[in-house]
């Protein structure tokens, strides 16, 4: 998909320059990771929010905290996909890049579009700078950047000499620059300053000469895109028509928070949070402990172990228990999270996938998780798997999760992954009286009382200590049926283990019906989950613009799986399965269905880009 | 709540489970102590709760009548920390052993006992696995034969009471399983500390290690092998009452009472020093060389994690106002599509 493609060019003359109408743009910054590349990132997004365009965001950043500077492993990114249209993802290619030095330069040039916009940081491109990015020559000078519209601005120079009166250090008033950047990029893209304007009043408030230089240098940045005979265009994105309510920008892992405390207060309940800090979790920790005033009690555990047991013992006493983790702390986990299916307890634990094994690409994003969400754990141990498939969604799955954990008595493992997590989306808020309240009914009768007698769902009591009379042990040896002594008789574990899974299968009924994006059948359905929905939603939509009878099933569910997923299968010729991983939810359908399938694998720690998807269909549809 | 009609009696502590430990067992003895001491403390069934992980002492929550949990190996005290934050009125107590407690589940005990949150945990230490049959343990003493040792183990013990002082624990004591009406009185010493109580019961494996702790088991013996410690007393032991410890540089000595040594020149304990060093030094002294010490090393009050958990949730509320969804949903810069 180029740019000319998807924008609607309207020429206009505003200030004796050009003002280009488009549907939709992506823009990135870049610099070193000590630039303040994802702050620029982040305001950039916020004013595109407020002012009203749909938006699909994508922090790009080294696991480093700093690497050395210059170099091209320290290059931070942060790209910001905007449009007047629906906007599924953060854009496979770049329509305007500003690198703030030679390294960030070389690291994104690859992804910027024929013509696209390129605001370069003269001053530091310097002899030293270009040597630590590895060019053998100077990329300003030896034309190869020609194929671009190349805006060459010394940033540096330029925010020092606008706070120069602010009273900072010579340092401290370099760090400027990347508000002089973001003000430039507002100027270029006629966005208003006020919404970063007044972040800038209230972040720095106890530092009048930080802000004083920040609001400086951001004024700088925009004045000089108005003044300086340099640019000769510049760009409009009108606000989206998106379904009418209010909105606000989340990132996943905020979302993923505020759906939790929500789920709490819809249950009337504490919200216990345990975790391990992990990339790229740690922000649902840090979002939770931020709101204690909704009874929010987190527990920053020794390790994801403890954690994970704290959750349960937080669920057996009776809050509504969750924890948040990425792959490795997921495997950590699966010992207690086996005991929370072995004791039947609500609990919700959120793995926000990364690169793997091990340590991985922990700042990348990757799908590897799902079987060892599906199977990771001893024994048989079945529990409900579900995967957000946006930034905002992360909101609405982990409210879902909570729900399917305490009518079923189990844990529930919500899917996420850094791209979603990290990334951001406009949330269309909701209205807290119109979210249905979560009903927990505990047991208090001792006449009644048995720990494993099981209702229509095939859940077991949940009985919290403090009850009078319903004393009971729960543990993670095997129980008897409805009394709950242990047992080691060999009819009722396979009794139980067949309960256990059946109550897990049961959670279908909670599911709806799987719906088809496109073609109801034909000669191609797109599968995906989880964080890839918004890529392949978009290829979805371009090959039926084509005339293509594509269909698009992204699950939501994917333990149990909706009832109706096999017999939609059946209605299409090819099956392109698209996940970041090398094939893991491909194997669960062809294991289930015993249908064909096709794969598209990535592991790059990337996420989709459409063109991915889009060629690989292409290859499968034949012609076009 | 319902408030029980009568008094609660040892027996109203008893489980309807089969008490399946081998014949001869501490765990017996600690148990019964335990049901008797709740009874008395006026302890009720409904708000108490017993957490255990893995190992022979982990059974013990089958055989209280009062909440249970049975955990997984080490975890005890990471789930009875979920638990007491879940409901912070609940009196909760671990269960564990010298494998469970300080080997698989070291870093939970360790960082448990940092936070002081309001548990008892009672650690069964007789110096051996015993439900796995006889494997050397964190506490076993160096060159033990075992099953995994046939030549002897090639590592040293740690301490149980010494890992909670340099954890910084706030109550710590010691009791050998035998001596029920110490043990008593150390465990309920434990239910009127607030804040995370650390109890090692020296213990033999009737089956694995029978000679565990025979120096401190001993009728005819244990009086001159054990120093029983008294807040504020000068640190006197022996069947005579004719020996203590004298303190010589930073290093405890044994001395006995002659015309030249009294019981003025002895070391005074005291259990409420802000300080551990002297229950570290305590700690430290082991048998043969010194009699070892039992009772209590260290009873010091500080906040509770629980209670300050609950507490700041309680000023961020009063700070910020009671939490209201609709004002969360709409913080930070929101629009309106039309």
């Amino acid at each position: 998909m180029s740019t000319a493609t998807r924008q609607e060019r309207q020429a206009g003359v505003s200030d004796q320059r050009i003002v280009e109408e488009l549907a939709q743009a992506v823009i990135r910054f870049a610099g070193d990771s000590g630039d303040g590349m994802q702050l620029a990132g982040t305001q950039f997004t916020n004013a595109t929010a407020v002012y009203g365009n749909d938006i699909s965001t994508f922090p790009d950043y080294p696991s480093e905290i700093r690497a050395p500077a210059g170099t091209l492993g320290g290059v931070s990114g942060f790209q910001i996909n905007f449009g007047r249209q629906r906007v599924y993802t953060p854009g496979d290619y770049v329509d305007a890049l500003i690198a703030m030095n030679p390294a960030a330069l070389k690291v994104n040039i690859a992804d910027l579009v024929e013509g696209g916009v390129l605001i370069v940081n003269t001053d530091e491109f310097t002899a030293a700078n270009l040597q630590r990015a590895r060019y053998e020559a100077n990329p300003l000078e030896t034309g190869e950047l020609n194929r671009f519209r190349v805006y060459r601005v010394p940033i540096t120079s330029l925010t020092l000499e606008a706070v120069k009166d602010a009273g900072l250090s010579p340092k401290h008033a370099a760090r400027c620059k990347n508000f002089f950047a973001l003000g430039l990029a507002f100027w270029l893209y006629d966005r208003p300053l006020d919404t970063t304007l007044k972040w800038i009043d209230e972040k720095f408030a106890k530092v009048p000469a930080v802000v004083a230089a920040n609001r400086r240098a951001l004024q700088a940045g925009y004045n000089f895109g108005e003044t300086a005979q340099l640019f000769t265009v510049r760009y409009r994105v009108p606000p989206a028509r998106l379904e009418p309510g209010r909105y606000r920008n989340l990132t996943g892992n905020q979302a993923t928070a505020i759906g939790l405390i929500t789920a709490a207060r819809l249950a009337n309940k504490p919200l216990f949070y345990a975790s391990y800090p992990i990339t790229p979790a740690s922000e649902i920790l840090h979002e939770l402990s931020l709101h204690k005033n909704f009874d929010v009690r987190t527990f920053q555990a020794e390790d994801e172990i403890a954690a994970m047991a704290a959750v349960v013992g937080a669920a057996f006493a009776g809050s509504i228990a969750a924890t948040g983790t990425s792959g490795p702390g997921l495997a950590l986990k699966q010992e207690a999270i086996g005991l929370a299916v072995m004791t039947e307890l609500p609990c919700v634990i959120v793995d926000v996938q990364r690169g793997g094994p091990s340590t991985g690409l922990p700042t990348k994003t990757e799908q590897a998780d799902l079987w060892q969400a599906l199977f990771g754990r001893h024994g048989e141990c079945p529990l409900p798997v579900l995967a957000a498939q946006s930034p905002a969604d992360c909101f609405w799955t982990a409210l879902e999760a909570v729900r399917v954990a305490v009518k079923y008595m189990t844990p529930v493992l919500m899917l996420s992954d850094a791209y979603l997590a990290q990334g951001s989306g406009p949330w269309r808020i909701p209205q807290a009286t119109d979210l249905k309240p979560i009903e927990i009914r505990h047991a208090t009768d001792p006449a009644t009382f048995q720990p494993y007698r099981r209702n229509a769902h095939g859940a077991r009591p949940w009985a919290i200590p403090g009850t009078p009379g319903l004393q009971h042990r729960v543990g993670g040896l095997e129980k008897s049926d409805i009394y709950g002594a242990v047992s080691h008789d060999p009819l009722n574990h396979q009794r139980m283990v067949e309960l256990r899974a059946q109550k897990v299968a049961n959670v279908v009924n909670d599911i709806p019906d799987q719906e088809v994006y496109g073609a109801d059948s034909g000669e191609l359905l797109l599968v995906s989950w989880g964080g890839t929905f918004g890529a392949v939603r978009t290829a979805a939509e371009l090959l039926r613009a084509d005339g293509r009878a594509v269909g698009h099933m992204h699950l939501r569910w994917i333990h149990p799986l909706p009832r109706n997923v096999g017999e939609i299968l059946k209605r299409f010729r090819r099956i392109l399965v698209c996940e970041l991983n090398l094939g893991q939810l491909q194997l669960v359908l062809q294991g289930r269905f015993m249908v064909e399938t096709v794969g598209l694998h990535k592991v790059q720690g990337r996420p989709f880009r459409v063109r991915d998807i889009l060629e690989k269909a292409n290859e499968l549809l034949g012609g076009s | 709540m319902v408030t029980a009609t009568a008094p609660l009696t040892a027996k109203d502590f008893k489980s309807d489970q089969e008490v399946r430990w081998c014949p001869g067992c501490g765990d017996y003895s600690i148990l019964t102590q335990l049901q008797k001491v709740l009874a008395e403390t006026g302890a009720t069934r409904e708000n108490t709760v017993f957490v255990s992980g893995i190992g022979c002492s982990s059974r013990f929550p089958y055989y209280m009548d009062t909440y249970g949990f049975h955990g997984i190996h080490g975890r005890a005290p990471a789930i009875a920390t979920g638990v007491k934050l879940a409901n912070p009125a609940l009196n909760v107590w671990v269960v564990t052993g010298d494998g469970d407690g300080l080997s698989i589940g070291g870093n939970h005990l360790m960082h448990t006992i940092r936070r002081n949150i309001n548990l008892k945990i009672i650690l069964f230490n007789n110096r051996i696995y015993g439900l796995t049959k006889g494997q050397y343990s964190p506490t076993s003493e160096f060159g033990k034969k075992t099953k995994s040792s046939p030549w002897g183990t090639v590592e040293h013990p740690i301490h149980p009471t010494s890992i909670a002082l340099g954890a910084e624990i706030t109550f710590v004591a010691r009791c050998v399983d035998v001596d029920t009406q110490f043990m008593q009185h150390i465990l309920r010493r434990a239910v009127e500390h607030r804040g995370t109580a650390f109890i090692e019961v020296y213990q033999a494996c009737q089956v694995y290690n029978q000679e565990a702790y025979a120096f401190a088991s001993d009728r005819k013996t244990k009086l001159d092998n054990l120093l029983y410690l008294e807040h504020g007393q000068p640190m006197i032991f022996g069947r005579e009452r004719n020996r203590g410890i004298r303190l010589r540089g930073t290093r405890p000595e044994v001395v006995e009472f002659g015309p030249h040594v009294s019981e003025h020149d002895l070391l005074v304990h005291d259990e409420r020093s802000a300080d551990p060093t002297l229950a570290y030094l305590l700690s430290r002294m082991h048998f043969p060389e010194f009699p070892e010490p039992v009772g209590v090393f260290r009873a010091v009050e500080e906040p509770t994690y629980d209670e300050l958990v609950m507490q700041q949730i309680a000023q961020v509320t009063q700070r910020l106002g009671p939490g209201d969804l609709d004002k969360l949903f709409n913080s930070g810069d929101t629009w309106t599509v039309e």
